[in-house]
């Protein structure tokens, strides 16, 4: 069932849509243009810009609140993009209820981001870089999340993508760093090859790539061109949301900055994968195959995530196995149909907010241990920093879903939705809740309890207020975003994703209290194997396949090396030695026959005039006897 | 009289001027010699004027005739800065033109 | 029938050999000078032809602007880089002589057979109705030069400048150290002086002292010694100076003259 959107043009307010975008890319290209003067006054700028579009944003939101359902959907078109022969693509911004979530999401945390990274990088001589490639990223993904039709999204889609590169390896100094970043972008390109594609047989089916259009049209799609796209599109998604096969990334990019990762690779850019599938829900509606595939990956992701959060000692890397298995989550609860749109988008935005509040309070631990990672090395912190112990706790409770907590609402309704539709990926996301139980309080345990396993010299501090006021917030929000939004994001989403609101329950159902009674037994037993005896130094060696699959991302860079890399470099050499055996040989020789001819032809170039001079006259002689003898004949 | 005659002596007259071009070493001959290959086709055009009855032979000698002059200023200009650098006015000297 | 011998063609048979003749001087002259005047008497002749050939503005053209002035111009340069300056005999470039003159002969085919064969004959028609249009030769071709012509008379203006400012941009060039000025030399002078100890004065003039005063006559110093300074060195290395001693003898002799006679009236 497709509920299409009513869409009204844009008036008023709506018409300056757009300089929520104009604003953070004009401020990024003025930072990067203008030069040590702007060190001083860079950041505020940068934070300016976000917050100019976070009020803009919310002006918007309040517009559309006080509008009626039929009036919240507002295009605004911009210019005329591509205009050749029947091709006409016009760049446009559709604001509608989906999208203003995601762009309040957008530049309301990247606001607190923008405003934490002002202290976090105040010792960084390239900070005013770093607020230039935040506001471009700020941008980009506006540019994703507001656009009217999948080429313009697909250039914010590039642009994020480019963010995350340059933020990713920020600190290019490390070899790390660099190649963290080249493989974020690499494994991207693979994604967004099956995004290319399928906004190609968008404009080839289609002859539009503008949402309405597409939704139009995919009703009326064969099966296998919907399948085809469907799956295009999740691959498209899976490369940017780090969903399996191209997870692999996602580890690696924690060599970024600790706001990067909770801005970019926790609260927004890796959630774009399930913006893209409930975007385009009327090509996955069409084909069961692809809704399947959805649920597939939705559902290994997570466990995937999980698994990997459970055996790491870094703790950027625990939170980033545990961001994986929650955008799995999401895209289970994608995958399910309409049933789950809403739903996937509440755990989005509550994701958001607790996943961006724990790593910023990761990055507030980090900055309190010298920047050290290895949560064995750490431990006691909770009387310490007591702010970023109070504030993760909360963003701890919210992902494990304590009720009435943020998490519990936006996870239950998916563990709930998946039993609907199936058994298997029911039973599978019950479980997942059970082990982020389990390795989220591993990791509170390890960080914040426990005896002291400081290295020496290293004196823990609580950050600066800029720091926590920002934690404060968020900490604020992944308490209280579940109950504000349980009972009213399935309504307001309605036109958007086409999915009738279904009556949610407040108090725990069934399921509900058997997932409670899972993450009770997934804390019981973090209790027991980390709160009851000492954490030792140094990762005990271990013989459990599990845990040594865990810590090592279960073989993903293994199996790509192997199926991808390693055919590629024989492939490679294969092409190398034919170049340089028969292709060179060829070439070579066709060179060493003219140059040996021109060795000594060259001879005739003798610098002397007068030999110059008998030349011409042996020419003149030659053109007037030709002359001469065709006039004869 | 049939220009003939001052056809065939002109002929001569160039073809000496050819050879002088191509084996005088001496700059300055060899630029008489293209002087006196202009002087050889002067001579066909006014003997040309004569037995065809126009004029405009004459005046082309005359044009030629000026052209010769400039060229003669350039010429020795430049013979005389090759000198003033080289110290000779071979053309064999100035053999740069090669690789 | 007796043929009818014109002055044009009595003109022809005396001037063209001699023509021929100068212009091989060209080719077989070692020296430059030589070459260039066997090449003025070329063009001489070639003047004697253009008037058998009903040419007179021409003739005085070509005697005024390429004999007066062109030849002269050539005569300057030579001049100027050295007159006696052979060519060298010995031919650099392998096989140039003898392909040179297989490409003359070659050329002088192809102008013969080629040129002649398709121009010879034809109607013979002569210049006086020509030239009496506008009343004579020289107001005949005024008339085409300033008539029919005129544009590319204009243009040669145009050439004979740019020619004109080439040859002065060529002429000139840049100064490689700062001038020397009086003061400068002067200064050189006494540092030399200071040096070396040598004479900052003017040098000695020749035949001071001497019995001529031509520049080739040494001065003598009052010793009677011959001053290396006072003739130029260039006179000194061809050796066309006068005999010093030769000179001196005049002196001592005169100085024997007055000393004998004393000596005597001293021993007296």
């Amino acid at each position: 069932m497709i509920t299409l959107e009513t869409l009204v043009p844009a008036t008023g307010m709506f018409s300056y849509a757009w300089l929520m975008i104009a604003v953070p890319a004009v401020v990024a290209a003025f930072l990067l243009i203008g030069g040590r003067i702007l060190d001083r006054v860079g950041h505020w700028l940068a934070v300016g810009a976000v917050l100019v579009s976070f009020s803009l944003a919310s002006c918007l939101f309040a517009h559309q609140l006080l509008a009626g359902p039929e009036a919240r959907a507002v295009t605004v078109p911009l210019f005329d993009w591509i205009t050749t022969g029947m091709w006409k693509v016009q760049a446009g911004l559709l604001v509608d209820q989906l999208s203003i979530l995601f762009a309040l999401l957008i530049t309301g945390v990247g606001s607190l981001i923008h405003i934490y990274s002002v202290g976090y990088m105040a010792h960084d001589e390239r900070r005013r870089r770093f607020f230039a490639y935040l506001n471009l990223f700020i941008a980009a993904m506006l540019i994703l999340v507001l656009a009217d039709n999948y080429l313009v999204l697909f250039v914010g889609w590039e642009g994020v993508g480019l963010a995350s590169y340059l933020l990713i390896g920020f600190w290019q100094h490390k070899p790390s760093a660099a190649a963290a970043a080249k493989k974020a972008f690499v494994m991207n390109r693979v994604g967004d090859l099956g995004m290319t594609m399928a906004v190609m047989s968008m404009l080839a089916l289609f002859g539009s790539s503008a949402f309405v259009a597409v939704n139009e049209g995919a009703a009326k799609l064969d099966p296998f061109w919907s399948t085809t796209m469907g799956l295009l599109l999740l691959l498209g998604a899976c490369g940017k949301s780090a969903q399996v096969p191209l997870q692999a990334w996602l580890l690696d990019a924690m060599e970024g900055p600790t706001p990067v990762s909770a801005l970019i690779h926790a609260a927004t850019m890796v959630t774009a994968g399930v913006y893209l599938v409930v975007r385009s829900h009327a090509i996955f509606e069409m084909s069961a195959a692809a809704t399947t595939a959805v649920v597939l990956v939705g559902t290994v992701t997570l466990l995937v995530g999980a698994w990997i959060g459970t055996s790491k000692d870094d703790i950027k890397k625990v939170l980033a196995g545990s961001t994986m298995s929650q955008i799995g989550y999401m895209m289970l609860a994608a995958g399910l149909g309409p049933v789950g749109y809403a739903f996937a988008i509440f755990h989005l935005l509550t994701h958001g907010f607790f996943k961006a509040n724990m790593f910023l309070g990761a990055g507030s631990v980090m900055h309190a241990m010298d920047d050290d990672v290895n949560m064995r090395h750490y431990g006691a912190l909770w009387n310490v920093t007591r702010v970023t112990f109070w504030t993760f706790a909360m963003g701890y409770l919210a992902i494990i879903g304590i009720p009435p907590l943020a998490g519990y609402f936006s996870k239950d309704h998916i563990i709930e939705a998946a039993f609907e539709v199936s058994t298997v990926a029911g039973v599978a996301a019950l479980l997942g809740a059970g082990v982020t139980a389990f390795y989220m309080t591993r990791l509170m345990l390890m960080t914040f309890f426990g005896e002291k396993r400081w290295r020496d010299g290293v004196h823990p501090h609580e950050s600066p207020k800029v720091m926590t006021v920002p934690l404060v917030i968020l900490a604020f929000f992944s308490v209280v975003a579940g109950v504000v939004m349980n009972g009213w994001i399935q309504e307001w989403l309605e036109p958007a994703t086409g999915a009738h609101a279904h009556e949610v329950e407040w108090l725990p159902t069934p399921i509900g209290w058997l997932t409670m009674l899972l993450v009770a037994a997934g804390v019981g037993l973090a209790w027991w194997l980390f709160g009851t005896k000492p954490v030792p130094d140094t990762a005990p060696a271990s013989r459990n396949p599990i845990t040594i699959a865990g810590r090592n991302d279960l073989f993903g860079d293994a199996i790509n090396d192997a199926l991808v890399v390693q055919p590629t470099l024989v492939l490679a050499r294969g092409l190398v030695a034919n170049d340089s055996r028969v292709l060179d040989v060829g070439a070579d020789g066709i060179g060493t026959v003219f140059s040996g001819l021109s060795a000594r032809t060259r001879r005739l170039q003798t610098g002397q005039v007068r030999a110059y001079a008998l030349t011409m006259t042996i020419g003149v002689l030659l053109v007037g006897a030709v002359l001469i003898l065709t006039q004869l004949g | 009289m049939s220009p003939d005659n001052y056809l065939y002596l002109a002929a001569i007259l160039f073809t000496i001027g050819t050879i002088g071009v191509m084996i005088r070493r001496n700059a300055l001959v060899a630029f008489m010699s293209v002087e006196l290959m202009l002087n050889a086709a002067n001579l066909v055009m006014v003997a040309f004027a004569l037995a065809r009855g126009g004029l405009d032979g004459q005046v082309a000698t005359f044009f030629v005739m000026v052209v010769a002059a400039a060229e003669v200023v350039v010429g020795l200009s430049i013979i005389i800065t090759i000198y003033r650098t080289r110290r000779s006015t071979s053309v064999d000297a100035a053999n740069l033109l090669k690789l | 029938m007796i043929p009818l011998v014109t002055g044009q063609e009595v003109t022809f048979w005396i001037v063209a050999p001699l023509m021929v003749l100068g212009a091989l001087g060209l080719l077989f002259f070692r020296k430059a000078v030589y070459a260039a005047l066997s090449m003025a008497f070329v063009m001489v002749n070639l003047a004697v032809l253009y008037a058998s050939l009903n040419a007179m503005f021409l003739t005085f053209v070509q005697i005024i602007v390429y004999t007066g002035a062109i030849m002269m111009l050539f005569l300057f340069v030579l001049m100027l880089v050295g007159v006696d300056t052979p060519d060298s005999v010995v031919e650099t470039l392998k096989g140039q002589k003898v392909a040179a003159w297989l490409a003359g002969a070659g050329m002088l085919g192809l102008i013969v057979f080629g040129i002649g064969g398709a121009l010879a004959g034809g109607p013979q028609v002569g210049l006086d109705q020509a030239n009496a249009a506008h009343g004579g030769n020289v107001e005949s071709l005024a008339a085409l030069i300033f008539g029919r012509y005129v544009f590319a008379f204009e243009l040669t203006s145009a050439l004979l400048i740019t020619a004109a400012v080439g040859a002065m941009v060529l002429g000139q060039h840049a100064r490689t150290r700062p001038k020397v000025t009086q003061r400068d030399l002067a200064e050189k002078r006494l540092r030399d002086y200071a040096a070396s100890g040598a004479h900052p004065g003017s040098l000695p003039n020749s035949g001071v002292l001497a019995r001529h005063n031509g520049i080739a006559t040494p001065a003598l110093l009052p010793d009677g010694t011959v001053s290396e300074a006072s003739v130029s060195a260039a006179l000194a290395s061809r050796g066309v100076i006068l005999d010093a001693p030769a000179l001196s003898r005049t002196t001592a002799e005169a100085f024997e003259a007055i000393e004998g006679p004393r000596a005597e009236e001293d021993d007296q």
